[in-house]
């Protein structure tokens, strides 16, 4: 009963910003519910659309109950299904990683794609997939993690001995496209005097894809960006503290060496994972967190990291629905999908904020 | 009171990249002190308070605080006992002052930061204290300069520190706010017995606030003192390198220099050392206006006769060419008189204000009279 009294001094009536505070809470509420909501239906659709159309009932059986004929059971179970969950998982976690970067770097333009992290990956994985394909191993996903992540590493790295030279957003970009460009062009070498046999598959991934995926994918990414996104909620406390800049931040207590370390091999693991499953993505990374914070209006660590978690997930599930659907039975690669919708927002940001200073 | 030193810094070295801009600092600074660096621009004031605030790395000595070595302390505990307020440009993206004065509570709260009805209280409490409530909701960056340092400093009291570090705090506040934010600090100086070190650029204000000064100059601190020791007019000058201009330690006040009658339309290096044209006569204040209207016409000019007691000699002495002085709390003494009758011959003006004449300055009335009958008399 008590209890009760005080917080309604610090609720609407109480006036003030603390009735801000309340109206900004419901706005980031509806924004989670909105996206839940959407989750839903893209999930449906997703499902239910394609070469061969499943009924709504019948989703809900085959998923639920396993019921259902023997070729929806195996369409929904083994092709559409983990494919879903995959790109799902995957854009929260470019999503991520492009919030990270843009923290680290204090940059609203950075992330996995225009930094050239995701060509490092690609690049690193093309090495991996081709030396394999020589030795005929069978490469494994941990083995395409690994890879990605070195590449992401290396690129990140060599982003970031550029960004100490020269401390200015610009050359940061540019630094970053140029990396990417290096990469790309040594992957193209390398796919030019491979066999056409072994790099089959490298072409595929290499433009970057949701197809094909299974259950074993499902389980490694859900376990690399659940572990990725735990730490970086565990994260978001200096990462608010950071985003008044370092010196603020370390007058806080952060640790400023450490906490740049994590940001740095978070965002790694994270556009790693991605890269090594469904190939270089762009642009989900920029605008997703972007997005987030323009409609929940504020940019609290607390609340965009799960946003761009679950805001990724959407925007990728619905790219991919739009993959698959808008030329089938054509498929068209998930970049060129997010490249449409992401760089009008890309683009939106640069007017708004010039307009803004 | 047998205050302990709360402070100490021991032949402190501080500067870039391993190299000593200013080095053998030696201070101790008592708890409850109001601190002020002051210095001309580029002395290093910000570095010796980046070095304190742990921004940069000691090149040598240490820093003792409250018993423990400063830069050995974990971030954790000395976030808890340390605020700061920078002079860099902070760039947000949509928080609000509400949110920025909250981070000041982050050494206090759990795990992802969460505020606790206390920590609510006490960020109201601060957005208080430097009247900033109504910018709660406000996005920080749609905000002026001035009503930043404000949110800055809220955020900066609401950290509970023991000891604050500010560098040029008042740079883009108006007088009102300046007054205020100094008010603001002396309250918890004097009342919290919160440690404040800062940096100033106005040097009127560091003279009325501080306990105590450290004039930065040089590859050493200059001087180390309470401000009377510190603000002299010699000390000024030699600080800042003055050669154009005074500073007057009665005042704070600082002063153009003294008209020299060169300018554009006439008047070359062979006039110099001439006599002004322009006799100013009056007292009790009433002559200042005149003086800095002459000044501002870069007119030289004789002050008279005024008695060193007056509010006119404060300023004459450092704007008029030659002031006539008589002593004071006497009737006008004679060569005093003779000088100004010689000056009024002389000069081709004769600007007399208005002020009480009463038995000490009856023969000012001579004077006047003298001028009038030459034509040479002004009156404002």
């Amino acid at each position: 009963m008590s209890g009760n009294a005080v917080r309604t001094t610090t609720l609407p009536g109480g006036g003030g910003y603390h009735a801000e505070n309340f109206r900004r809470r419901s706005r980031c509420l509806l924004v989670f519910i909105i996206m839940a909501a959407a989750f839903v239906v893209i999930t449906v659709i997703n499902i239910n659309s394609g070469n061969v159309h499943i009924s709504v009932g019948e989703i809900a059986r085959a998923i639920f109950l396993r019921e259902g004929t023997e070729k929806n059971l195996d369409i929904i179970w083994t092709i559409r299904l983990p494919r879903i969950i995959v790109s799902m998982i995957l854009g929260g976690a470019l999503a991520l990683a492009g919030f990270l970067l843009q923290t680290f770097f204090e940059n609203p333009i950075a992330g996995p794609y225009v930094l050239g992290i995701s060509s490092g990956a690609k690049m690193v994985v093309a090495v991996v997939l081709l030396a394999f394909a020589q030795a005929s191993f069978q490469v494994t996903s941990l083995t395409l993690i690994l890879a990605a992540f070195a590449g992401s590493l290396l690129a990140t790295l060599f982003v970031l001995v550029i960004s100490y030279r020269v401390p200015n957003m610009a050359m940061l970009l540019v630094a970053g496209i140029m990396v990417g460009y290096i990469c790309n062009a040594v992957t193209e070498f390398m796919v030019t005097f491979a066999e056409d046999s072994d790099i089959a598959n490298l072409h595929v991934w290499s433009q970057g894809s949701f197809s094909g995926m299974t259950w074993t994918n499902v389980a490694v990414c859900l376990v690399v960006v659940g572990i990725g996104f735990i730490l970086t909620m565990a994260l978001s406390k200096p990462i608010g503290a950071y985003q008044m800049g370092e010196n603020y931040a370390r007058s806080l207590g952060v640790n400023i060496r450490i906490f740049r370390i994590a940001l740095i091999t978070l965002s790694s693991l994270l556009s790693a994972c991605v890269t090594a499953f469904a190939g270089p993505i762009s642009f989900v990374g920029i605008a997703v967190p972007f997005l987030i914070k323009g409609t929940m209006g504020t940019s609290k660590p607390l609340v965009v990291i799960p946003g761009c978690l679950i805001g990724g997930g959407v925007f990728c599930m619905l790219c991919d629905l739009i993959a698959r659907l808008a030329f089938a039975p054509v498929e068209m690669n998930i970049s060129t999908v997010t490249a449409v919708f992401g760089a009008p927002v890309v683009i939106y940001m640069m007017v708004s904020r010039r307009k803004g200073r | 009171m047998a205050e302990k030193t709360y402070i100490k810094m021991d032949d402190l070295a501080v500067g870039y990249n391993g190299k000593a801009l200013i080095r053998d600092i030696c201070i101790d600074i008592k708890k409850g002190e109001i601190v002020t660096l002051i210095g001309p621009n580029g002395a290093g004031k910000s570095t010796i308070l980046k070095s304190i605030t742990r921004q940069l790395s000691l090149i040598g000595g240490k820093v003792i605080f409250d018993e423990q070595n400063l830069h050995k302390m974990n971030f954790r505990e000395l976030s808890q006992k340390m605020a700061v307020v920078l002079t860099e440009r902070l760039k947000t993206d949509l928080l609000t002052c509400y949110d920025i004065v909250a981070s000041g509570r982050y050494p206090y709260t759990g795990k992802l930061g969460i505020l606790t009805e206390e920590d609510e209280r006490k960020v109201d409490a601060a957005m208080a204290a430097v009247h900033a409530t109504e910018l709660g909701p406000k996005d920080f960056n749609a905000i002026s300069d001035g009503q930043r340092q404000r949110v800055l400093l809220a955020r900066a009291i609401c950290q509970d520190p023991e000891i604050i570090i500010l560098d040029e705090p008042t740079s883009f506040l108006d007088i009102r706010y300046k007054l205020e934010l100094l008010s603001i600090l002396r309250d918890m100086a004097k009342r919290r017995g919160i440690t404040v070190i800062m940096s100033l650029h106005e040097i009127d204000l560091a003279q009325k606030i501080s306990d105590r000064i450290i004039c930065v100059k040089g590859d050493r601190i200059y001087r180390y003192g309470q401000p009377e020791d510190i603000f002299r007019e010699e000390m000024i000058r030699e600080l800042y390198s003055l050669d154009n201009g005074f500073f007057d330690p009665l005042f704070g006040s600082i002063e153009l220099p003294q008209p020299t009658g060169k300018g554009w339309s006439g008047g070359s290096a062979d006039q110099e050392g001439s006599e002004p044209q322009v006799f100013v006569i009056s007292a009790c204040g009433t002559g200042i206006p005149v003086y800095r209207k002459l000044q501002k016409k870069n007119i030289p000019f004789i002050a008279g006769i005024l008695t060193p007691g007056d509010k006119d000699y404060q300023l004459a002495r450092l704007l008029a060419a030659r002031v006539i002085t008589s002593p004071d709390f006497e009737a006008l003494a004679e060569p005093a008189f003779a000088e100004a009758a010689e000056a009024v011959h002389r000069c081709s003006r004769v600007i007399a204000t208005d002020f009480p004449i009463g038995t000490m300055n009856r023969r000012i009335e001579e004077l006047i009279e003298l001028a009038d009958r030459e034509g040479k008399l002004e009156r404002v």
